[in-house]
């Protein structure tokens, strides 16, 4: 047994290797039980992302339960285009079109947080840069010739880059640094929430069954303990 | 009136009879340590994957268009779907961790040596089966890196001289990867190799109570008739299928006493396996690799193709050698290592205990060398990755050529008569 660990421990230093070379992302720091937030995200969402972006695997009463918010408030307030309810939170961009005009078709959504990661998504969406070269006259520091515009640029404004790569502060726009990180953070929030609704539900639960199980293991032992009284 | 339907069954089928051969009255050695856990392990998991296998087939879709949507109707919208594709996606990497440590156990106490070499091999092929299975399973989620994992593995047959072509076409049952490959290995994964899996499971645990188990000393538990005196036998009940041949010495019956002391251990490697699947189901990225967020797509490959980890040591030894064919030969040459070892092996001393020293530096090596060759499987490809993983093949094929010499004529150990319980 101590042998096998010396073995392991041999072996630990070539985790390091793992370590690539990637770009530094910012931390977004989200919190899924910030309910208020992730309905800020859920609005911004629907009024910036959903005309190009789908989250095909998430319906709207799911949300409407997850974030609290009732069926009747719901259909008033978050959905525009006469679906239903029960329907998954789609557009009706033709995937065709939208290939010729951007480069690709915009992807869904749903994965992303779980795809990319949350940290991507904080960092990208701040990340934009002018750059003239581009279709859009953007580029992105995070996702090098991305084809999507700065669809927040209204409310970022405007971002340069110098030689070495750092990017300036953002001038021109209707919110300040803070606030739109804080704004870029919610929807960051509810992207990481439709990635994987459940994700509280899975660990609140986790800590019961663990908990049952550690009490299962002390009369699982106890039990041993008097059976092998017998093995000498 | 039970006892009368108890007696009906029994007249027209041995189940008693069965349950005390194999379960009441099974004589094993009474010094099993802590290595001795992983079989009864890998039974739990292949039950947590043959039901939840059942439930998830009851909402996932084996079409191109339909499989990945289907598996995130399973993790939204199916009461407790997201707790049932975790715990299959999460056992899927617990059966390999449980099926390695079970192998090192066989390898650290000799346990493939005669008279268990049938039993060594009916292990290997629920190996090879099982290697079958998750890379068919693999498949079905239909991620980018479920597509592509594929698409790779399926070309390595593709180095065979002559029908690789061929054979490749036949495999997928397209020009790539597609919903007819999705097909088949759905029709694979969910009927076809779990029964195989099963068989070979029951016909494994036949050759071990055939041949009884070994135990961490290496001693035989069963001695000549008569040879022993009547207070050193075992005081307990065993079937008359194992006295009637020998005197039992140094064991208990499995149950109840194994069956108590494996439900700690499988209590407490279920604390472990739920603090993965509620915690972090994605393991690290390493048991749900992060591009199967992504839909298969035949026009974009992950930035990284690598294989499950638990491929990684087999995967490694394919990559580090530059020719295709020779790759796939060595490939599968490190599995027919495996298969032969009881072959390799010309010793007749067991356990590690009471072997020489070189076998105890070559078994730890060849630790070393297998978790070396993992871990660079899950690696990009680089020069001083490639460098490494040539040496961990030297290593890991040397352990099965050094065990050939130094065994012949070993400087071994006493081994004691009866079990030390250490």
């Amino acid at each position: 047994m101590k042998k096998f660990i010396i073995a392991i421990l041999a072996v630990l230093p070539m985790l390091a290797l793992a370590a690539g070379p990637s770009i530094q992302l910012d931390e977004a720091n989200n919190d899924l039980r910030d309910k208020a937030s992730l309905k800020r995200g859920f609005e911004a969402f629907i009024d910036n992302c959903l005309a190009c972006h789908q989250l095909q695997y998430q319906r709207y009463n799911r949300t409407f339960a997850d974030l609290g918010i009732s069926d009747e408030d719901g259909l008033a307030n978050y959905m525009y285009t006469g679906e239903k309810v029960g329907d998954h939170i789609t557009n009706t961009m033709p995937a065709k079109d939208a290939a010729k005009w951007f480069g690709g078709a915009p992807p869904d959504l749903t994965l992303e947080a779980r795809f990319r990661s949350p940290d991507w998504i904080y960092t990208y969406l701040r990340s934009f840069y002018v750059d003239e070269s581009r279709p859009f006259g953007v580029n992105n520091k995070v996702f090098k010739d991305v084809g999507m515009p700065h669809v927040l640029q209204n409310l970022q404004g405007v971002k340069t880059i110098d030689e070495h790569g750092n990017l300036s502060e953002a001038t021109g726009g209707s919110m300040t640094t803070e606030e739109y990180d804080t704004f870029v953070r919610d929807i960051t929030n509810f992207l990481e929430y439709t990635g994987e609704p459940n994700k509280l539900e899975r660990e609140s639960l986790g800590y019961w069954v663990i908990g049952f199980l550690f009490i299962l293991l002390f009369f699982a032992y106890l039990l041993k303990k008097e059976y092998w009284r017998d093995v000498h | 009136m039970s006892f009368k339907l108890m007696d009906w069954i029994e007249q027209r089928l041995p189940l008693m009879e069965a349950i005390n051969k194999h379960v009441t009255q099974y004589p094993a050695p009474k010094n099993f340590n802590f290595w001795y856990v992983f079989g009864i392990l890998a039974s739990v998991v292949l039950v947590n994957q043959l039901l939840t296998g059942v439930w998830l087939t009851m909402n996932y879709e084996p079409s191109g268009e339909g499989a990945f949507a289907s598996v995130e109707y399973i993790m939204r919208d199916v009461d407790y779907g997201w707790l049932l594709r975790y715990m299959h996606s999460t056992g899927a990497s617990a059966f390999f961790v449980v099926i390695y440590m079970h192998m090192f156990r066989g390898m650290m106490y000799g346990s493939y040596q005669k008279p268990r070499e049938l039993l060594w091999l009916f292990g290997m092929l629920i190996f090879l089966v099982l290697m079958a299975e998750a890379f068919m399973g693999y498949l079905l989620p239909w991620g980018n890196m479920s597509y592509w994992g594929a698409q790779v593995i399926i070309s390595i047959f593709g180095a065979i001289p002559i029908i690789g072509d061929d054979l490749t076409l036949w495999i997928r049952g397209d020009y790539v990867i597609s919903g007819a490959t999705l097909n088949r290995f759905f029709a694979l994964h969910v009927i076809a190799l779990p029964l195989v899996l099963v068989v070979l499971v029951f016909l494994h645990i036949l050759a071990l109570h055939e041949v009884g188990s070994n135990n961490p000393d290496g001693t035989n538990i069963k001695k000549p008739k008569g040879s022993v005196a009547p207070e050193e036998l075992s005081k307990f009940a065993f079937h008359e299928q194992y006295t009637k041949k020998y005197d039992i010495v140094d064991a208990i019956p499995f149950h109840p006493y194994y069956t108590v002391k494996d439900l700690v251990a499988i209590v407490i490697f279920l604390i472990i396996f739920c603090g993965v699947m509620f915690f972090a189901p994605e393991g690290g990225g390493y048991f749900i690799e992060a591009p199967n967020f992504e839909p298969a797509n035949g026009l974009k490959t992950p930035e990284h193709i690598a294989p499950v980890w638990y491929f990684g040591p087999f995967y490694t030894i394919l990559r580090i050698i530059p020719d295709k064919l020779l790759g796939a030969v060595g490939m599968f040459g490190a599995i027919i290592a495996l298969f032969m070892l009881p072959w390799c092996d010309r010793g007749v001393v067991k356990s590690i205990r009471y072997r020489c020293t070189a076998h105890t530096v070559n078994l730890v090596q060849f630790a070393i060398c297998f978790i070396i060759l993992g871990v660079l499987g899950t690696l990009p490809a680089s020069p001083l990755n490639n460098m490494i993983g040539v040496v961990a093949s030297f290593g890991y094929f040397g352990f099965f050529v050094a065990i050939w010499i130094y065994s012949k004529n070993e400087k071994t150990k006493p081994v004691p008569d009866r079990v030390t319980g250490k």
